[in-house]
């Protein structure tokens, strides 16, 4: 893998569900401290494509590539061995148990001696983990044994971040971790996504607020459709360019050109490419 | 062994940091539900206050044991309900399953001249394999497991019928069974239990105090700590001193009492407990956290099938029999109700084990106290009903309150 080869790399992903062509030949890329963007309107693909790289779909074509090297994502225990950590909106936290329980599920730390027999908690290791972890995040929460329940928005979303990063992942994906926060919640969220750059980790992040989006992304990836839309240097274009590259009405130079490059291609594989 | 019935909320296990004990904060966890265990306990020292008043017999030595030995069958059963409670399922089949496994114990042992301990174990094992299998069923096909124990009440009713044959009534008089719960032991015997119970509950809690103080997690305050071991303490010798005062510790109370500190145990410091109250909190996180739901579900079906059937050996060996009836009655209905009353969740991923004992203590003292006052059935039941309505009511509104104080 050469020093600036991305992260992670897809080439002309397809993915069909029925008669609808969720993703039509997409290529995507992140790379190491990088965040990326992923914008389009509702359908166009982009928990798609998403739930491609976290192995809940598989592609019908094209390739991964991770590091460099081609690999398989069939399943998602898959994309989490290869270090891809996906964040979802509903976030999958229990309520009932406290910070420390849902930072570890599904991967407890354990006593060895004679605790190790009933697989007994190690709650002094995980909770000294976990405090590590949160504040070299910066993240801030009123006590590790609060219950997640208890926890407003923003700090739901910063626990289910952390959660993530448990396994060191290198890629991080997240859906819309600012719907339905408010302001200095958002601001937090935000600034947490930054330190995992810092923390020199690939970000995908989907939102629809584009307001957000300039804020943190480097990179900006369009998806129109099931088609990519447009790739753009988030401190290039204006946020006009990417709604009009999102409809595909605006007068965008670049985004009319592939649109009207993809009409090419698809009249050239007939009448089935166009239903796309 | 570190949850207690003591002011401690079950999910706050080793979180007793209270910088500074606020007397008005206190008092509204108690009335809030955090501390619901306390509630419970207020609640049982308002029942035996109206029944002494009316009945001096209510807390004599020789009523107080009997009522421990009252509640066994009940709390044992009641100790697999928690579980499926914590779920946020139902298991209706745990009465019948207890009369089910009481009669295959008798008649293996009677009938078929089986060893005891072995007519035992094929008992729990019964009840253990009628879990897994409604467990298995209701995870698998995803049925509510409402119906498939329902459907389960049903069957086992008729297969404790069927393993009967003509007779209908079985006795039992292998002492090895009936021991189980009419074994007292002697004065010494007792205090001898007393002291190992109280240094190991001591050691427990001290080791894990200097481990959490060596990890620098913050505890430095050991107050909460010795306070707690203080009231354990003083609660266990007094419980040893009035059972001594009367026939001695019984083995029964014993037993109950291992099985409710074994699978608190296992409730609440175990990978496989987190998990349970896991999937009862939001089985699909708990799915994409990599954990089996549905291993989860079949092994707390299980668990619930086989405390039923020790809840049922002991029905048995109290009874020297096995009947029709066994397993039937209200037993189902107040073994689901105990821990309710005492703070566990219908609805999944809150309450703790000693709910089971609480509950058992709650329903049993009502009982116990009205046929001390020689008041029959019917208002037996409507006090129950309404002590239960009551506690479910109790807690709707703290849990409300907690809510509106975005504490949920």
């Amino acid at each position: 893998m050469s020093p600036d080869a991305p992260l992670l790399q897809l080439e002309g992903i397809s993915k069909q569900f029925g008669p609808v062509r969720a993703l039509d030949r997409v290529d995507f890329a992140v790379s190491a401290g990088e965040v990326v963007g992923l914008v389009g309107d509702n359908g166009a693909g982009k928990s798609t494509l998403v739930k491609t790289i976290a192995g809940i779909n598989s592609p019908d074509s094209g390739t991964i590539r991770f590091e460099g090297n081609a690999v398989s994502i069939g399943k998602p225990q898959d994309a989490t061995n290869l270090g891809i950590a996906t964040v979802y909106q509903d976030l999958a936290l229990c309520d009932n148990l406290d910070v420390v329980a849902n930072l570890f599920l599904g991967s407890e730390e354990t006593l060895g001696g004679p605790g190790a027999i009933t697989r007994q908690l190690d709650e002094v290791d995980m909770e000294n983990r976990a405090a590590d972890l949160l504040s070299n995040l910066a993240v801030t929460i009123p006590s590790l044994r609060s219950e997640v329940g208890t926890l407003s928005g923003g700090q739901r979303q910063q626990v289910a971040v952390a959660r993530s990063l448990l396994g060191e992942p290198k890629v991080v994906m997240l859906d819309e971790p600012t719907a339905a926060l408010g302001v200095p919640q958002t601001k937090q969220v935000l600034a947490l996504i930054k330190r995992l750059r810092e923390r020199d980790l690939g970000v995908v992040v989907i939102s629809h607020n584009l307001a957000d989006v300039f804020e943190v992304a480097d990179r900006i990836f369009v998806l129109r459709l099931g088609r990519p839309a447009g790739d753009f240097s988030s401190t290039e274009v204006t946020e006009e360019h990417i709604v009009a590259a999102i409809t595909g009405l605006g007068n965008n130079a670049g985004a009319r050109a592939e649109v009207a490059e993809d009409k090419a291609e698809a009249a050239d594989r007939g009448p089935e490419g166009e239903k796309a | 062994m570190s949850a207690t019935p003591a002011p401690t909320a079950p999910q706050s296990g080793e979180t007793e940091e209270e910088p500074k004990i606020n007397p008005r904060r206190q008092f509204r966890r108690v009335v809030q539900g955090d501390l619901s265990s306390v509630r419970v306990i207020l609640g049982l020292v308002l029942i035996a206050i109206i029944f002494q008043v009316q009945e001096s017999r209510f807390l004599s030595a020789e009523n107080l044991t009997n009522l421990m030995l009252q509640i066994t069958t009940i709390g044992l059963i009641s100790v697999g309900i928690v579980y499926v409670l914590l779920l946020g399922e139902i298991d209706l089949s745990v009465g019948a399953v207890s009369g089910l496994a009481g009669a295959v114990m008798v008649v293996l042992n009677v009938k078929h001249g089986w060893n005891p301990y072995l007519a035992i174990a094929a008992a729990v094992a019964v009840g253990a394999a009628i879990g897994c299998a409604q467990g298995y069923l209701f995870s698998k096909f995803v049925v509510p497991s409402f119906v498939v124990t329902l459907a389960g009440l049903l069957t086992w009713q008729g297969a404790l019928l069927q393993v009967l044959g003509k007779t209908g009534s079985l006795n039992v008089t292998d002492p090895k069974i009936t021991g189980l719960a009419n074994i007292f032991y002697g004065k010494t015997t007792g205090w001898i239990i007393a002291v190992v119970v109280i240094v190991a509950y001591g050691l427990i809690l001290a080791i894990g105090f200097r481990r959490r103080q060596a990890a620098g997690l913050g505890d430095n305050n050991p107050v909460p700590q010795i306070a707690r071991f203080v009231v354990i303490s003083a609660i266990i010798i007094a419980a040893v001193a009035i059972l001594n005062s009367d026939r001695g510790v019984p083995l029964a109370v014993l037993i109950l009492l291992g099985f409710v500190v074994g699978m608190e145990y296992v409730v609440q410091k175990t990978t496989f407990g987190r998990h349970v109250f896991a999937v009862g909190g939001n089985d699909e996180a708990a799915r994409r956290a990599g954990i089996r739901v549905n291993g989860v579900r079949v092994a707390v079906f299980s668990i619930a099938g086989a405390m039923a059937a020790v809840g049922g050996v002991m029905a048995a060996s109290r009874l020297f029999a096995v009947n029709q009836n066994s397993g039937g009655n209200e037993l189902l209905l107040l073994a689901i109700a105990g821990p309710v009353i005492a703070g566990t969740s219908l609805f999944g991923g809150r309450g703790s084990v000693w709910t089971a004992l609480l509950g058992a203590l709650v329903i049993g003292s009502i009982s116990n106290g009205m046929d001390l006052l020689g008041l029959a059935s019917p208002i037996k039941y409507m006090v129950t009903g309404g002590v239960l309505l009551l506690a479910v009511l109790v807690d709707a509104v703290a849990k409300q309150q907690r809510q509106t104080r975005g504490r949920a």
